[in-house]
């Protein structure tokens, strides 16, 4: 089997995701842009060289509908010959892309190919695109459907994590999100976005709020309290976990993940290719999973796929340095953290979605980006990236370092 | 004689239904065929500008023949269903337009006929019901319900209608546009025929089958829709804890049918329908349909006694269970003697009844002057001698052997012993009782549930000298009072407390094993049981409990078996002073704001086993106890009519309807794989479920309760 390298990742900065978002005024093909932009212009790329473009997007309609992969390659004026994919794995869409990248290269398909995301949660909002698994009844009755939000502030109902342990972690993940950026750990990565005048945009994540403390999450009320108690939802995750008396609400827009604009890319090919074009490979896929878990608790499937991508590498939990989960609710990094034994000081060590937002389709590349990164940085080896997903799944990947 | 058929000389041409050998207009083979040869005639028929579609019954049309309906099989679903289907189209596509004139109950296929004409006028009743209640019973609305309804009035409106089988009277159902019209009985016909000849001459088509036609109020795959049907999905789901396929599949038929044209939507409800139809949960809530029916006319009356009519009721003792007698009987319009000790408990007790007067007053479901009328009927008293002239009296005083007794004395003696004479224990044996009275003949026990008000059943109990006519007389004054008679024998707990009681002592068994008790009460509700075994504990009091068992030991001595939970129980009230709701703390803590949770001391009362069961397994430990208790009950005597067991196990206790009833669960099983399970259940939680040798003999034979195992 072929190796897949990683040379070189983007992300655009994550502008909040409402209407006085500085990303607001940007359109979805333009992000997408920006990042395929940058991996062409930094790496002084031949595009042609470029296979293919997998991105990720979560809700793709309207504007973000119809392949956006393959309008952002052409309104990047990428080679007439480089195609373009729209993948939705739901949260790990833009990992899945990477995976999907790798794994024509890794097959032996193609040569070089990008994987990466896109989502304008403030111009395409999320569930724009409907689905039959909410509303459908024959499949919402058979599959116990709930809500995220209900799943998330089940999976701390059922292992016991507390209000007060929910809203440590997100202060903690606010304040590593400033620490990372004060000390420069995400400038290689984040490209800014400019209008058509070269006027900047937004160069930072606006979403982060590194004031927050306990007392200020405490005013918090919970959010899915309505959802659970009016419209029934607390009785379907029940009824799936009859164990359980009454579900916690704990969750809140301060403990979960931003609702953001952004974009990534993430340029993978062979070592030939690298050298042919003189790039210098800066991670080796070591493997990658994706798993189905039980769809009502919804989002434990991270330690599943982690544990699948790990046997797939022939590696042991003890081999990966460094773990990056996606912060879509506090719950679930902390369950994630409980499930595999796993030292908070060695996981989402930049902060991650709760300080700096969530913009779907993209997340899954910017924090395989991030950790790759921090690996240069402190010179650790190996990490696992990992995102809950919808409908109960979960998509790892493993690096190592070169 | 099923259809009249007439056409006046404005070439306006009415049909109405008029069916001669069933009590009720109703859907079958014969009324289709006899209303398919009336429509040939006004369609074919030049002369014919419109059609009325009436009813020459007090009732409009109440939908298909039930007496049809229980056995069919797949075919006989498919052909039934399929000639509606054709009929109803055949009106909306007839291009002269037909109007439904709505002189009575317009019910389920009733309704779906008037969904199908093209303009609805509705006389202005409000004693008439229009609606889908096909839910009721288990089935959904399959002559097109599920597609007219929310194309006529928007998905939201019409969902709820048909998934609670809601009926509305014409005034409310003009108002959510079910109908189009209401106007005064009398010109119900005048204003048809105005109709037909005028507005109707341009409105023979269908909204639904005009080019760019939109579901009013969104569309499914909407923003609206959406959130409609994540909420709605949900809402059932808590609801019904998907027990019910009707209510599911009348949502798969709004979802999937109101995205497509009205011919293909049809051709979706029409497998729903047959699916529905054919599932156990139809069969049993059909069945348990005619069960009630049969048993609220008094089906276990003896037939040679003549019907009593009472004017006065005595009842002895004006607490909870008295003063909510006292109400019932007086608002069926007997004078009663509300008897106790003090004046001042008797007042007590008329207060109860006026308090529940004022509340209908305050829900406009009466005038006050009707109200002050019923209370007037309701004597307050402390003197026997005013239970002079009372034809029965009910006696529900203290369960006290002693001071029933007395009371039952001092009564005969003001009212001779000719009288019925009732006692309302739920816990005394009734021959006991009625060796108070000279003439045991003439006692009963009348169990009435609490409250009374609002529990549908009475369970009737024969002593040993209890006459015939004596059970006669005391159904009759059930039915006077619109409650449902069960009639059983005498024993400890009579019929249903002692069924009921094994669902409330299985969940102490599994919390006493260390089952979760979480996991116990969401079996029992999932199960399909309107409350978990251990609020149910709680609400009938864990001191109640103790004291019942603790007499059943002492008069059963050695022969006593104990029961599961025993123990508990005694710790409970005697270690911990948790005695139920009544003192906020039981099983439960009862918080003075928000909802009741579970104790958590019990984690350490009984403490949860490392490997919990699965909750199926809890549900149906929970659910078949009760089936086998209520066999024991058939074998011994104790009841004889399985109607009987399976109406007083919904009315009586709860039991779920989706199951047809303690008995009905037995045949929905198998009985050879109920006896099977029950076996290995005996086996492995104990003697409790080991199937009586009657069930043994039943699957021995292969022979369920209502015929052959399916």
């Amino acid at each position: 089997m072929t190796d897949a390298f990683i040379y070189d990742h983007v992300r655009t900065p994550r502008g909040k995701g409402r209407a006085s978002g500085s990303l607001h005024s940007v359109t979805p093909v333009e992000l997408a842009s920006t990042a395929l932009r940058a991996i062409r212009d930094r790496n002084d790329l031949d595009t042609a060289e470029v296979d293919d473009v997998m991105l990720g997007c979560v809700a793709p309609v309207g504007e973000q509908g119809a392949d956006i992969a393959r309008t952002a390659v052409i309104n990047s004026e990428y080679a007439e010959s480089t195609a373009g994919a729209q993948v939705n794995r739901f949260c790990a869409s833009g990992l899945e892309a990477v995976n999907i990248a790798a794994g024509q290269i890794m097959s032996g398909q193609s040569e070089m190919a990008i994987g990466g995301g896109v989502e304008s949660m403030s111009r395409v909002p999320m569930g724009s695109d409907g689905g039959a698994w909410p509303t459908d009844p024959t499949v919402a009755f058979r599959s116990y459907f709930v809500p995220q939000g209900i799943s998330a502030d089940l999976i701390a109902t059922k292992y016991g994590f507390s209000r007060d342990d929910v809203d440590s972690y997100a202060v903690e993940s606010q304040k590593r999100a400033q620490r990372s950026w004060d000390e420069g750990r995400f400038d290689s990565a984040v490209v800014p976005v400019v209008d058509i005048n070269g006027n900047t945009v937004l160069g930072t994540d606006e979403h982060m709020r590194p004031e927050t403390d306990m007392q200020s999450l405490a005013s918090l009320e919970a959010s899915f309290i309505t959802a659970g108690e009016q419209f029934g939802f607390n009785s379907v995750a029940i009824q799936r976990y009859p164990e359980i008396e009454k579900i916690e609400h704990v969750h809140h827009a301060g403990n979960s993940s931003g609702i953001v604009d952004g974009a990534s890319a993430v340029l993978l090919g062979t070592s030939e290719i690298g050298e042919k074009l003189g790039l210098k490979p800066r991670a080796r896929i070591r493997s990658f999973a994706s798993i189905g878990s039980e769809p009502t608790i919804m989002l434990t499937g991270p330690s599943l796929a982690a544990e699948k991508a790990l046997k797939r590498a022939g590696m042991s939990k003890a081999d990966i340095d460094l773990w990056e989960l996606n912060e879509a609710f506090a719950a679930v990094v902390l369950r994630f953290m409980q499930a595999l034994d796993i030292d908070h000081d060695q996981i989402n060590v930049c902060g991650g979605a709760i300080a700096m937002g969530h913009p779907l389709g993209a997340t899954g590349a910017m924090i395989l980006g991030t950790v790759l990164d921090e690996l240069e940085r402190t010179g650790k080896s190996t990490a696992l990236a990992t995102l809950c997903v919808g409908g109960g799944m979960g998509t790892a990947t493993i690096i190592e370092r070169l | 004689m099923m259809m009249d058929y007439d056409v006046d000389g404005d070439g306006v041409a009415t049909i109405s239904w008029n069916v001669s050998n069933r009590p009720m207009n109703v859907l079958n083979q014969e009324t289709m065929a006899a209303y398919s040869a009336c429509l040939d005639k006004a369609i074919d028929d030049e002369n014919v500008k419109g059609v009325i579609v009436t009813s020459a019954h007090r009732e409009f049309m109440v939908g298909a023949d039930l007496s049809a309906m229980g056995d069919g099989d797949r075919a006989a679903f498919q052909t039934f269903i399929q000639i509606v289907h054709q009929m109803f189209r055949r009106m909306e596509k007839a291009g002269k337009p037909f109007v439904a004139a709505i002189n009575g109950h317009a019910l389920g296929g009733g309704y779906e006929l008037c969904l199908a004409c093209h303009h609805r006028i509705a006389a202005d009743d409000p004693k008439i019901k229009i609606g889908l209640p096909e839910a009721k019973i288990g089935l959904l609305p399959g002559g097109g319900g599920t597609q007219r309804l929310p194309r006529l009035i928007g998905m939201q409106p019409a969902l709820p209608l048909m998934l609670e089988g809601r009926e509305m009277a014409p005034k409310a159902a003009l108002n959510m546009g079910m109908v189009d019209q209401v106007v005064p009985a009398d010109q119900l016909l005048a204003e048809a025929k105005a109709w037909v000849l005028g507005d109707g001459q341009k409105n023979s088509v269908q909204p639904w089958d005009k080019k760019g036609f939109k579901l009013p109020g969104g569309a499914v795959q909407s923003p609206t829709g959406q959130q409609a049907f994540a909420a709605g999905n949900a809402m059932l789901h808590q609801r019904t804890y998907g027990n019910y396929p009707a209510q599911q599949h009348i949502m798969s038929c709004v979802y999937e049918g109101c995205q497509v044209d009205i011919d293909t939507g049809l051709a979706i409800e029409i497998r729903y329908f047959i699916a529905t139809a054919l599932t156990p949960e139809a069969r049993n809530m059909i069945r348990l349909f005619f069960a009630i029916t049969e048993a609220g006319k008094g089906a276990g009356r003896p037939k040679d006694v003549a019907a009593t009519k009472y004017s006065k009721i005595g009842i002895l003792g004006a607490g909870m269970m008295g003063a909510g007698i006292a109400y019932v009987t007086a608002m069926a319009g007997m004078d009663v003697v509300l008897l106790d000790m003090e004046q001042a408990s008797a007042d007590k007790g008329r207060a109860h009844a006026e308090d529940l007067l004022k509340k209908r007053v305050a829900r406009r479901r009466m005038d006050k002057d009707a109200a002050e009328a019923i209370l007037a009927r309701i004597h307050a008293t402390a003197d026997f001698a005013d239970l002079a002239g009372c034809e029965l009296v009910i006696e529900a005083v203290f369960e006290d052997r002693a001071v029933k007794a007395d009371v039952t004395a001092k009564t005969l003696a003001v009212t001779g012993d000719g009288i019925t004479f009732a006692s309302n224990t739920s816990t005394l044996p009734i021959t006991g009782l009625a060796k108070a009275s000279s003439r045991p003949d003439n006692f009963i026990g009348l169990h009435f549930f609490s409250p009374v008000d609002r529990m549908p059943l009475v369970e009737i109990i024969l002593g040993e000298g209890t006459s015939d006519e004596t059970l006669a007389r005391a159904m009759d004054y059930v039915m006077a009072i619109r409650k449902t008679p069960i009639v059983v024998n005498d024993s400890r707990g009579f019929y249903t407390s002692r069924v009921f009681a094994t669902y409330v002592r299985e969940g102490l068994a599994l919390l006493a094993e260390g089952v979760a008790p979480a996991l116990i009460e969401n079996a029992g509700r999932m199960a399909g049981m309107p409350v978990g075994p251990l609020a149910m504990a709680d609400e009938v009091s864990i001191d109640l409990m103790y004291k019942v068992g603790l007499q059943t030991q002492k008069d059963l001595g050695d022969d006593y078996v104990a029961m599961p939970g025993d123990d508990l129980v005694r710790r409970m009230v005697d270690d911990l002073g948790r005695i139920g709701k009544k003192a906020d703390k039981g099983f439960y803590d009862y918080p003075e704001k928000g909802s009741k949770r579970l104790w958590p001391g019990l984690a350490e009362e009984c403490p949860p086993a490392a490997e919990q069961p699965d909750v199926e397994i809890v549900k149906k430990r929970l659910i078949y106890i009760q089936s086998v208790e209520t066999a024991r009950c058939m074998e011994e005597g104790v009841i004889t009519e399985k109607r009987d067991a399976d109406v007083g196990s919904i009315m009586g206790w709860g039991f779920p309807p989706f199951r047809g009833g303690v008995l009905s669960l037995v045949d929905t099983i198998g009985i050879e794989d109920f006896v099977a399970e029950c076996d290995r259940l005996a086996q492995a939680h104990g003697a409790r479920f080991s199937p009586p040798k009657l069930l043994r003999d039943m699957a021995a034979k292969g022979e369920g309760f209502y015929g052959k195992a399916a």
